[in-house]
This record gives structure tokens, sequence and C-alpha cells, in this order.
């Protein structure tokens, strides 16, 4: 494995399944645990570095790491030195002389962790990076498919929504497609990147044709601020052609599942009843981040350091 | 066959290189220890008065240390109910995570860890592993077992006993006593894993 995990493509297939693998036995071996804490990782000291705002990724950061009893610092932009003015390779730099194992970055650059890999000795992983990569989502979001339908090779997944601006989107469409499953994007046309047709995923513009062809239906979030930039007519729409109501669910395959990233608009993209229904993952994948992301340090940190 | 190993025997230069246990060696060797087990259990059973009529079997659980620990505990199990038609609980620990060597040796592929669905707390643990040898590995799986509950006793059983410690420990149970050297390697190989049973001495060479 490579000493950072910085997008999905640093990952191989069988880099990808270690770290599923090992998500799985951490989480067989946790199960049922009054002590929930291993020691793999006592003495090492992993730093959180969060630029932008984020409850449950750092916080999932932040208890895998604990219970793997690394020490964890976290660093928020607010109330620090960044609001002071200083530089990211600064702060890289002070953070290496303090000796950090490993540095779990979240960016509103896309290519932040990139640069920061290159300044620091330790371990960088992406907890986020602009419109870029989210890589240990994409994990998770491996490790709950798996789970639950007990396979990733052919599984047909249809991501929905935003592609344009999501990272949860790039992530997953490139560790998946490692992985084996087929991946189709929905979504208006105005909301895909440019180029998205080099992607090694099918696109598409009706949802209601997906729907019957698919194993998994990821839901993306719609970002407010998306809403009032004229990249669809209105929120209305928007839910009334892409949005995941109960009739909609009703058209997918007997044992296909709903996943949404979190945190989810619940009546936009996704309707509650679907939220809280048998088929959705929605708190499943929170859990299975600490997992994957317990077992993403152990495989980074747990060895040699280099 | 001595109980315990005496030091004096496990320094260099070593036995000979070559087949150590045959596949019918280690079936005998096998049997032995279901029968030791059994009478450990027996005469470590709980005073409660509970459960007499088993002879403190119930109490028992196997914990295999994988990779070849966890089926050497599934055919101590299968050999203990064979011989008196109780079933023994098996379990599988996996101290990869607990180990002090990843820093030196690097990360490597996790094993299953399962228990029994009565846990471990106050019951007689017995650690099944193929071979002692530094005793770290059952220093690492000590230390997962207590995250794992309280057992009321825990006991070592290994197939081979080849020396060298690096720790105070010793096994309770052992298959058989082997003088090495350090340079030699005693590969023990089980047919669920590697699909022979045999316990061979090689040199070291081949890492």
């Amino acid at each position: 494995m490579k000493r950072h995990l910085l997008e999905a493509a640093d990952l191989d297939r069988d880099d990808a399944t270690l770290v599923l693998d090992t998500a799985a036995q951490i989480d067989q071996a946790l199960a049922g645990r009054e002590v929930k804490k291993l020691p793999t990782l006592r003495g090492r000291t992993v730093v959180n570095l969060f630029y932008e705002d984020s409850t449950r990724t750092r916080i999932s950061f932040e208890l895998a790491a604990k219970r793997l009893s690394a020490d964890v610092i976290n660093f928020s932009a607010k109330g620090s030195s960044v609001s002071k003015g200083e530089s990211l390779k600064d702060t890289a730099l002070t953070l290496e002389a303090m000796g950090a194992d490993g540095v779990v970055v979240r960016h509103s650059a896309s290519g932040a962790p990139h640069r920061l890999a290159n300044w620091v000795r330790g371990s960088v992983v992406n907890a986020g990076d602009g419109t870029h990569e989210h890589p240990t989502q994409a994990l998770l979001d491996a490790y709950t498919i798996r789970q639950r339908l007990g396979r990733l090779d052919g599984v047909r997944v249809t991501i929905v929504g935003d592609v344009l601006h999501s990272r949860v989107a790039r992530s997953n469409v490139g560790l998946l497609h490692t992985l084996g499953a087929e991946v189709t994007l929905v979504a208006p046309p105005t909301l895909l990147p440019v180029g998205v047709g080099s992607w090694p995923a099918h696109v598409g513009y009706d949802l209601d044709a997906a729907l019957p062809k698919s194993d998994v239906v990821m839901m993306l979030r719609v970002q407010a601020e998306r809403m009032n930039a004229s990249f669809f007519p209105s929120a209305r729409e928007y839910s009334r052609r892409y949005g995941l109501d109960a009739r909609r669910m009703a058209a997918l395959p007997d044992d296909a599942i709903v996943m949404h990233p979190g945190p989810m608009n619940r009546g936009m993209e996704i309707a509650a009843e679907v939220a809280d229904s048998v088929r959705s993952t929605i708190v499943e994948q929170v859990a299975n981040g600490v997992s994957t992301r317990m077992a993403v340090l152990y495989l980074l940190l747990g060895g040699s350091p280099q | 066959m001595a109980r315990s190993p005496d030091p004096a025997r496990s320094t260099p230069p070593g036995s000979a290189p070559g087949t150590l246990l045959s596949s019918a060696d280690v079936a005998r060797v096998v049997d032995r220890m279901a029968h030791q087990l059994i009478e450990r259990a027996a005469s470590l059973r709980p005073d409660d008065g509970s459960d007499q009529a088993d002879g403190g079997l119930a109490d028992l659980v196997l914990v295999g240390i994988p990779t070849r620990g966890a089926p050497l505990a599934r055919r101590l199990a299968a050999r203990i109910e064979a011989f008196t038609g109780v079933a023994v609980d098996v379990g599988t620990a996996d101290i990869t995570l607990y180990r002090d060597d990843l820093r030196l040796r690097g990360v490597r592929a996790l094993e299953p860890t399962v228990l029994p669905d009565d846990g471990i707390d106050g019951r007689l643990v017995v650690l099944v592993d193929d071979v002692l040898f530094s005793g770290r590995s059952v220093r690492a799986a000590l230390d997962a077992l207590r995250d794992l509950g309280r057992p009321r006793s825990v006991q070592l059983a290994v197939l081979v006993d080849r020396g060298h410690r690096e720790l105070p420990i010793r096994a309770d149970f052992v298959g058989k006593n082997v003088p090495t050297s350090r340079a030699q390697q005693v590969r023990v190989h089980l047919a669920e894993v590697d699909g022979v049973d045999e316990v061979l001495v090689t040199e070291r060479d081949a890492e």
C-alpha cells in the first residue's frame, strides 16, 4: 500500500480489498465487547487538520484513532493560527516539528492534501478536498455495499445528484470501478462535470429508467448554495425529477439498498420515508465509517515509518 | 515426555533438520493433549457444585491463535468430544492488533476473532497455538484476552515448544519439546491450512 491515502486511485484492487477485509475483522473483533479499544497505535500521534466544517467525518476519524489508542490532536481552522494568516505549509511544518505520525486533512481547496503530503513525513489521509476526492467515504460505502449484498463484483450502483461538486461521487466512481462494480451516474446535465465521458461510469439523465437496473442507489446531498446558483430551476423541480421518494423506491429490485453520505436534506433529494426504510443504510454507513477508518489508520500507521 | 522444557536441552546445536512429527505422530500428540485437557478441566472445575456431571468441561473454552492455533483448537475440541461426549466451546482470538513487533515487521492482514456466545468471563480458557518460541505471541494473546473478558483461569497449550523464550511464559500443555537453534525454523503444517499434517525442522534460509 502507498504511504498516503489521497484519492481512490491510490488503492489498487488488492489494497482496497485488504482495507475492507481488515475493517470486517476489526468489526467482528470489537462486536459485543465492553472494551472497544485496541493498543495497536499506542504512542502514535494523529492530527485531524480540518480547514472545513465537518462533524461526522472528524468525529469518525477521531473515534477511529482513539479506538486504536493513538493520541489525537484536533486542529480546526477556526480559532487557530490559520485565522491569523498562517499558510498551509507553515501549519504543516509546525505539525511535522511536533512529530505527527498521521495527518487527516480536510480542505476546501482541491489538491491541498497532495501538497501536504510533500511537506510532512507522516502519512496523509485525505478527508475531503474541495470538489476532488473523499476516499475514506468511498471505502465505507464499498464496505457497506459488500456487507449488505455480500459482493461488489458486478453490483450495479447508481449515483444520483450533484456529481459536479461531489467529491464523494468522484471517489466512489474510482473505487467502485476498481472493485468491479458497475457505476451509473444520473444527474441534470448542468450538474455533471466536463469530461465525465472519460470516467469509468455510464451517464444518464433519467432516474426512473435507471432504478429498475440498480442494486444500489446512492443519493448525493444537494448543497444549499447550489440551489440558488441556477444549476436547476427550483428545489421543487429537482426533487420531482431526481429526488428518491417511496414511489420511486418501489421500482427498485427487491434486495436493492439506498445510501446517502449525509448530512441529508429530507424531502429534497431523499424522502423521509425512504431514509427511514429498511433499504436505507444511512445509519450503518456512519458505524462502518469508524471501522473502515480504523482499518486505514492501522494499515498506514501500524507498520514501520519507512 | 517432559511437561516443562529443560533450558539446557533447548540450546544449540538443535535438532537435525527433517520431519519431526509425521501425520500419525500429530494425531497421537493431539489425542494425548486432549486427554490432558480433560484431566485438567476436571481438577480445575469450579467448586460451586454446578456442572459436576461433565467433569468441568462445560466451563472450558479453547481459544486458538490464528493461523494454525485455530484449527488445532477445533481438533482438540473434536477429540475431547470423541473421548467424553461433551462438546467443548471453541473460539479464535486474532492477536495482530496486539503485537509489539508491527513497527519492526510491518502490518499484516487480520484473521477472525470469534468467541463462544457465552463469552469467556469466569471460565477456564486454554489458549492454543502451534509453536511456542519467544512467547511474544502469547503475551499479545493475554492482552487480547484481557479486553475480551475476565476468565477464571488462563492456560496455554502448544503443539511444539522450541525454546528460546524472551518473556517469562511457559506452556501448561506441550505436544512435543524440541531443542532447536535460533537459526532453525519449526514449521507446523495442518491439513486444514496446508493440506497435510506434519512438523518440520528446517535451517533458516527460505526468508
